[in-house]
């Protein structure tokens, strides 16, 4: 009954979709002030029966109805009630299930907290995100139906999570990342509106910024979230692998990052609005590419769930749609709301341009690298893949660029600035840069000189940050006076630009300074690795919830002083039979030490195992965290609070493309 | 010249410069940092260069995974039921690798025509078969049992 239930609910928020699709679009094309005012209980209805219709799919997963197909196929009775929980979206059907609920999450969100916007851009934001609900819903309904029963002949028992998946952080990751990847719906959906309206101004952007800034965080936390499930869950210590599925979330991402910094220039100048709403468009079109990538089974992935090309071929028909209309839309009147507004090249302008060119190179080198083996093997040129060196090659010198002119973006000014002033503010910075770059070398195993230019240019990012804080800062009768002189928006952006600091010198260290060996042991065994000494005390069976497992204890001293224990395991799933293997951590702030368990060697109780020495492994995942506060933070800032202007439209005639 | 237009102009130029520079470099990276797919059937034939790197993926034979008594060596054979190309590796395998499993091997063709593989990568789940392995077993004819099809 409850599917049913779920079912009928997905059905009428379908059809509230569509309502919600055409009506307040065709209020806002023809002034009717009814039809544009229903819009925002339209969002929310869509919110109620999505939500209704989520709820019911999870129920059926934690009550075990085995006669449901997706729970039959992804849990089991055995399964902890934690992992029966995120089994709801550990398949192809529920993610898409919880896809189509954080679009309405957003949807109803934008309709609930825009008490500022004009309705009649509103109403437009809201029908845009209609349409793409429209879109989602019905490739959740008509090709991957969450509630399909297996009638006559339910299964006594599922077949099981894969144990991949069967992890805290993948219980936090996917909805992350989905707030993310879907959030950018909301920046397409205000720039389609400002193309339809022809208004595009500074309050579009100051309207359209808080909503990018925090889908922009999310998204940096869920991909945060996926690298570091990798890293522990995969067994083998990675932490980005350049993976197809990984680059369809990093493409948004980078896209996403150039789009907060244009939407910057727009807001506080006017300037680069055609630029940034295309860039709006851009950044949603690779989100729904990397629906396309992930979804539909083209790729070999950890998140590839089983292929079906009817799926596939609707995503991308979803796709040309929202690409083609899109840019069609802005072909026929971007040109009606560009402006001219002059800069100099020495000024904050040409900064934030320069940031956006790196970011879209950036883009579409991921681009060309994900797509290049899809295009040719759809040519039926052979089967590429594009490997990891080919990233590296392109993105370090792009990164090192990058950080080299990002030093200068917030103590620069906008209009015009010059270089004399540039000097004077970061010589000192610039100088106390050089000597941290050659000296924080000094404390890893060897002088490395990729570590000193990635030192020398977090170092050149921090000071020029702490020193542009300081002066605004000091002068306050008190620090905490001074402090709350910061606004929010100021303080999202230092602690954004002081994560990235964070992430390159821990890429780059771990990446230079990681010790990694594979080899046989014995309980017995001693290795030293790094300066740690690793013994392999015994191997002991251990017996989970739905999983038994051998695990190896190994004990870990420096210089005869004790570390810690680790104990990896190796586990076979009970229902599935497969076999696991969950690698121990001892992390820690400067190093990690990385166990894991490979697979029995010779008869005489042999293991090969693998050992890691991982230096500032964590810092670019707290650069990763530093980066969605900063986003997080710049929402909150007061100037996107302001009361609804009591007219319809605040400046009449505004409306001439109607 | 008006200098909204040389501003225009400047832009023009540092795009047309920079995306150059940004071509070249992929153009480079791109270089020996691709690698192409064979079937065990196009090794056989000899269609798969020497000394490049590749992968090879097809099923791991039944019975043919050795694994040394004192290393992590490990020696099995990938087959699409048609030819056989027999795998060296040296490390730890993924989870899921096992006999009559799909299965990718990265590496290099020596001059015996074994693949002295860098990476071994197996499926991820229970139901799950990589496309190349699936495609190549469809053009030998064979399902992934060794079943005429």
């Amino acid at each position: 009954m409850i599917p049913e239930v779920g079912h009928f609910a997905l059905i009428t928020a379908m059809c509230l979709a569509v309502i919600l699709a055409v009506l307040p679009m065709w209020g806002a094309w023809t002034r009717n002030t009814v039809a544009m005012g229903l819009a925002p209980s339209l969002a929310i209805g869509l919110l109620v029966f999505v939500g209704i219709s989520f709820a019911c799919l999870t129920t059926s997963f934690l009550q075990d109805d085995f006669s449901v197909k997706v729970v039959a196929s992804n849990s089991n009775s055995l399964l902890p009630p934690m992992y029966k929980f995120s089994a709801v979206w550990g398949n192809h059907e529920g993610s898409l299930l919880l896809w189509v609920l954080i679009l309405s999450l957003w949807t109803a969100a934008v309709a609930l907290l825009s008490p500022q916007l004009p309705l009649q851009v509103l109403s437009r934001v809201l029908s845009v995100m209609g349409v793409i609900g429209v879109g989602f819903l019905s490739f959740s309904l008509f090709t991957s139906n969450p509630f399909e029963r297996l009638l006559p002949g339910a299964p006594l028992d599922g077949s099981d999570l894969n144990p991949l998946l069967q992890d805290p952080g993948l219980i936090i990751h996917p909805p992350l990342l989905y707030m993310g990847y879907v959030g950018f719906s909301v920046a397409f959906a205000f720039a389609i509106a400002a193309l339809l309206g022809g208004r595009l101004d500074a309050s579009w952007a100051r309207w359209s910024r808080p909503w990018t800034n925090v889908a922009w965080a999310f998204l940096s936390l869920g991909i945060m979230l996926g690298s570091w499930w990798a890293y522990y869950e995969l067994g083998w210590g990675g932490w980005w692998f350049w993976d197809p599925v990984e680059n369809a979330s990093f493409m948004p991402w980078l896209a996403g990052t150039a789009l907060i910094h244009s939407l910057a220039a727009t807001e506080k100048r006017g300037l680069f609005k055609s630029w940034t709403v295309l860039l709006a468009i851009f950044t949603f079109s690779l989100s729904l590419l990397g629906t396309f990538i992930v979804r539909s089974g083209v790729l070999t992935s950890v998140h590839a769930f089983a292929t079906d090309p009817a799926r596939g071929l609707f995503i991308l028909m979803f796709l040309a749609l929202v690409v083609g209309g899109s840019l069609t839309l802005y072909a026929l009147r971007a040109p009606a709301v560009s402006s001219r507004v002059s800069f100099a090249w020495v000024s904050r302008e040409s900064l934030l341009l320069f940031n956006n060119v790196v970011f879209l190179a950036a883009t579409l080198t991921v681009l060309f690298g994900t797509l290049f083996p899809l295009v040719m093997d759809a040519l039926g040129q052979g089967k590429y893949s594009v490997g990891p060196p080919y990233f590296n090659a392109v993105f370090v010198p792009l990164m090192a660029l990058l950080a080299t002119f990002m030093g200068l973006g917030p103590v620069s000014r906008f209009k015009s600035d010059s270089v004399s002033r540039w000097r004077k503010e970061l010589l000192i910075p610039g100088l106390v840069a050089v000597v941290c770059g050659l000296s924080l070398p000094l404390l890893g195993a060897e002088y490395n000189l990729w570590v000193a230019l990635a030192a020398l240019l977090s170092a050149w990012l921090v000071l020029g940050l702490g020193r542009d804080a300081w002066y605004r800062v000091r002068g306050a009768a008190s620090l905490s006076r001074g402090l709350r002189r910061l606004t929010p928006s100021y303080c999202g952006m230092l602690l954004a630009h002081l994560g990235f600091a964070a992430c390159v010198l821990g890429v780059v260290a771990t990446s230079q300074y990681s010790v990694e060996r594979d080899l046989k042991m014995s309980p017995g065994d001693t290795e030293s690795l790094a300066g740690y000494t690793f013994e392999f005390i015994e191997l002991v069976p251990v017996r989970g919830p739905n999983f038994v497992a051998d695990e190896a204890r190994i004990r870990i001293t420096r210089d005869g002083a004790p570390v810690t224990v680790l104990a990896p395991q190796k586990r076979r799933y009970l229902a599935s039979g497969s076999m696991m293997t969950e690698a121990a951590i001892d992390p820690g702030l400067f190093r990690d030490l990385y166990v894991a368990m490979g697979e029995p060697i010779g008869s005489e109780g042999a293991w090969a195992i693998r050992l890691h020495y991982k230096p500032m492994v964590r810092w670019m995942w707290l650069g990763a965290i530093l980066m969605g506060l900063g986003g997080f933070s710049t929402a909150l800032d007061k100037r996107y609070r302001r009361q609804r202007q009591p007219a319809l439209e605040s400046a009449p005639g505004a409306v001439h493309g109607t | 010249m008006h200098p909204v237009r040389k501003q225009r102009l400047y832009l023009v130029l540092f795009l047309v410069v920079f995306s150059s520079a940004a071509i070249g470099l992929v153009a480079y990276a791109l270089r020996g940092n691709i690698n192409l797919f064979f079937s065990p059937a196009d090794v056989a034939a000899g269609k798969a260069p020497v000394g490049q790197a590749l992968r090879v993926g097809g099923m791991v034979v039944d019975g043919s995974v050795q694994r040394s008594d004192d290393s992590l060596v490990v020696r099995f054979e990938i087959t699409d039921f048609q030819s056989t190309v027999p795998v060296v590796y040296e490390g730890i395998l993924p989870d899921l690798f096992g006999e009559g499993q799909g299965a990718v091997a990265s590496g290099e063709l020596d001059a015996l025509g074994v693949l002295q593989a860098s990476e071994v990568l197996a499926k991820h789940d229970e139901n799950y078969m990589p496309p190349e392995v699936a495609d190549a077993l469809e053009k030998s004819g064979f399902d992934h049992k060794g079943n005429a099809q």
